[in-house]
């Protein structure tokens, strides 16, 4: 009952005029981003955060929550219609999406990618409302060996199950964490990594330099690259009946929605995992427990419904550890705490303590979202296609000019900006070569909070490491992130017992 | 792809060198009562990288990734052409942020980009080149009174300044 107190209260709070104007206008600007190929919800919110300052805190979190929201509806619009995923979280939506497109319905999957989306959207929120308050309250206990455990955690997942070449992903952490520490020294307050003596340096690399950078003029060079200017848009005819001979149909498909909107808001959950794998995985489970696995691929729309409602719940589910354990389970979430951060508001289970209005009103506004992305979603179908229409040389210049003020904004430093110009081109040529950025970008969050954690946990036990393995909370979170760490290893292990096993029988 | 991914990991391997030689201005061993010393949370991290690129070289010897497989260049005409007119119109205007400001800086990059890189029309090129700064110089100087930098155009704003600072 106190959680409806609390829902309530904070339905006030979301439901003020400011308030709800910046929700519906990050849901709009939201669905725009996913709808661009190349650019996502994380992008969105690296380049807009510092236009945020004009506004509140709250008003500012709950405006990039609601372009974080819109950006996973929009995402299947560029997927379906011209077969090019807007983001990486709408990848698994081209599968079944495109062929349908194809086919001529692209009217049926867009609807289907709005209303999955609607419905996971909605059911891990309710998931998220009844775990948040719980996980927090746990969380309180928590000292400074359990946090770095946490910080731990999320980067062995990343190494554990990303997929991504393992030197590499280590090495993007490793790199974050480090530029994270550059500037002064919290604990004995004298300067370090000062590069060349540029007195640039002293203030530290602040993380949306990085962040910018990369999701900004890193991006935008590799989607002129990848994209080649050539994109074709197939045909969408809407009308009301049409829509209502779709929900008929959609409704048979409830079974994969329930299923990727749970599976999604539990790997959002995940640090780190985020909306890519969640999709993909609902995706996988779609397929393998329909009746005819064998239409998935070309254009069966439960292969539409599985990922959108599962993208949708994973990006609440990387909410819940931000706010409860101030651990992004996303990209996104990373630069949302991040911002957090700057106005004062430090994410973690104090939180749902000291800052009761503003954790409900975020909740509640999480919500309000959800029903406005939907409704501005399908309604306005037409101009968002409309929308697609527009020239990449047109965008693309746009975001460059947004990266170079957004760069400026929070230091008012042009040094700042030449570092951001450096990290977007040497992104790019990282990305080119495999190396993934987005666990560079977690880091270089979180390293302000990981560093003191180690330190003061090494110095209360006298130097010695056992610390995060003998404590009783720190110890089964350090245990779960070593073997996330060495799953890769004994994958390499099993395969090549296997081959050796297959070489003598064969 | 191939030549590109060793030469890439032996420069990140200089880079880790230099972070750890970098960090080592600071202790970065343990100092009794202080737990470990300033620069020691980034020297072991500059370590763990550098093991990174040996690991990387390691796999390239051994053809393991698909970069070190691949034949394909690096970066084709296309990629490369894309890359200087694209990536050094953004540098020349950040450049420029210097000698004429934002607003000076961003229509000249608008103009080239749209105009030159992209084709259009003059009157769409216009608009845009011409109603950015408008709106920036609106949201940001004037509303988020966070003042962009004018440098040797900051005359020409004295009378804006007296009417809406």
């Amino acid at each position: 009952m106190e959680i409806l107190q609390h829902l309530s209260d904070g339905f006030l709070i979301a439901l003020q005029p400011l308030n709800l104007g910046v929700i519906i206008l990050g849901v709009m600007v939201g669905l725009f981003i996913g709808a661009m190929p190349g650019l996502g919800s994380v992008n969105g919110v690296a380049i807009l955060l510092p236009m945020t300052f004009l506004v509140p805190p709250t008003a500012a979190v709950m405006f990039l929550a609601a372009i974080y929201y819109g950006a996973m509806y929009g995402g299947a619009i560029s997927s379906i219609m011209l077969g090019i995923p807007g983001a990486s979280t709408a990848v698994a939506t081209t599968f079944d999406g495109r062929p349908l497109a194809l086919k001529g319905e692209a009217d049926k999957a867009l609807t289907a990618a709005a209303l999955a989306s609607f419905f996971g959207g909605t059911l891990s929120i309710l998931l998220f409302t009844g775990f948040a308050p719980v996980l927090a309250s746990i969380a309180l206990d928590f000292g400074d060996p359990e946090i770095f455990a946490l910080m731990l955690l999320a980067f062995a997942t990343f190494v554990g199950l990303s997929g991504d070449d393992i030197p590499k992903t280590i090495f993007s952490i490793c790199i974050g964490l480090v530029f994270s520490a550059v500037g002064l020294d919290i604990m004995s307050g004298e300067p370090r990594l000062i590069f060349f003596d540029i007195i640039g340096f002293m203030h530290g690399i602040n993380f949306l330099v990085l962040a910018i950078g990369i999701y900004g003029i890193g991006e935008m060079l590799w989607t002129i690259e990848i994209t080649r200017g050539e994109s074709s848009m197939s045909k969408a005819v809407i009308t009301a009946e049409r829509i209502l001979i779709n929900l008929k149909e959609l409704l048979k498909t409830w079974k994969a929605a329930f299923l990727g909107s749970v599976l999604g808001f539990f790997v959002g959950i995940l640090p780190a995992a985020g909306a890519t794998p969640g999709s993909l995985m609902a995706y996988g489970v779609a397929k393998m427990t329909s009746k005819n696995p064998e239409n998935f691929g070309k254009g069966e729309i439960a292969g539409v419904v599985a990922p959108e409602a599962a993208n949708n719940a994973a990006s609440t589910g990387s909410m819940l550890p931000m706010l409860t354990l101030g651990i992004p389970g996303s990209p996104t979430t990373a630069i949302l705490l991040g911002g957090m951060v700057i106005w004062g508001l430090v994410p973690g289970p104090r939180m749902f303590i000291d800052e009761t209005e503003f954790v409900w009103g975020l909740i509640a506004s999480l919500y309000a979202a959800n029903f406005f992305a939907v409704v501005i979603n399908i309604l306005f179908i037409p101009l968002f296609l409309w929308m697609l229409k527009m020239p990449f040389t047109v965008l693309a210049p746009m975001i460059f000019v947004l990266s170079l003020v957004g760069g400026y904004a929070p230091t008012q430093d042009m040094h700042d900006v030449w570092l951001m110009l450096i990290f977007g081109v040497g992104g790019y040529l990282l990305r080119k070569l495999d190396y993934p950025l987005a666990p560079a970008v977690l880091a270089i969050v979180l390293g302000p909070i990981a560093e003191p954690a180690l330190r003061q946990s090494l110095l209360i036990a006298n130097g010695d490491p056992t610390v995060f393995i003998t404590r009783p909370i720190a110890g089964p979170i350090t245990i779960v992130a070593i073997i996330l760490i060495l799953l890769p290893l004994l994958k390499l292990v099993r395969d090549k017992l296997r081959k050796k096993k297959s070489v003598p029988s064969s | 792809m191939r030549r590109a991914e060793i030469v890439t990991a032996v420069l990140m391997a200089a880079f880790s060198i230099y972070l750890m030689w970098k960090s080592a201005e600071l202790p970065v061993g343990w100092i009794p009562d202080e737990g470990p010393g300033g620069g020691a949370f980034s020297f072991w991290l500059s370590a763990a990288m550098l093991v990174c690129c040996v690991w990387i070289a390691i796999k390239w010897v051994r053809r393991k990734s698909p970069p070190s497989q691949s034949d394909a260049p690096f970066m084709d005409s296309f990629a490369r052409n894309k890359f200087v007119l694209v990536g050094g119109g953004v540098t020349a205007m950040i450049g420029l942020v210097h000698f004429v400001g934002m607003y000076g800086a961003i229509p000249a990059f608008l103009l080239y980009y749209l105009r030159v890189l992209g084709r259009h029309s003059w009157p769409t090129t216009l608009a845009i080149a011409l109603g950015t700064p408008v709106v920036t110089f609106f949201f940001f100087d004037v509303a988020l009174r966070i003042v962009l930098p004018k440098g040797y155009l900051e005359p020409l704003f004295y009378p804006l300044y007296d009417i809406f600072l």
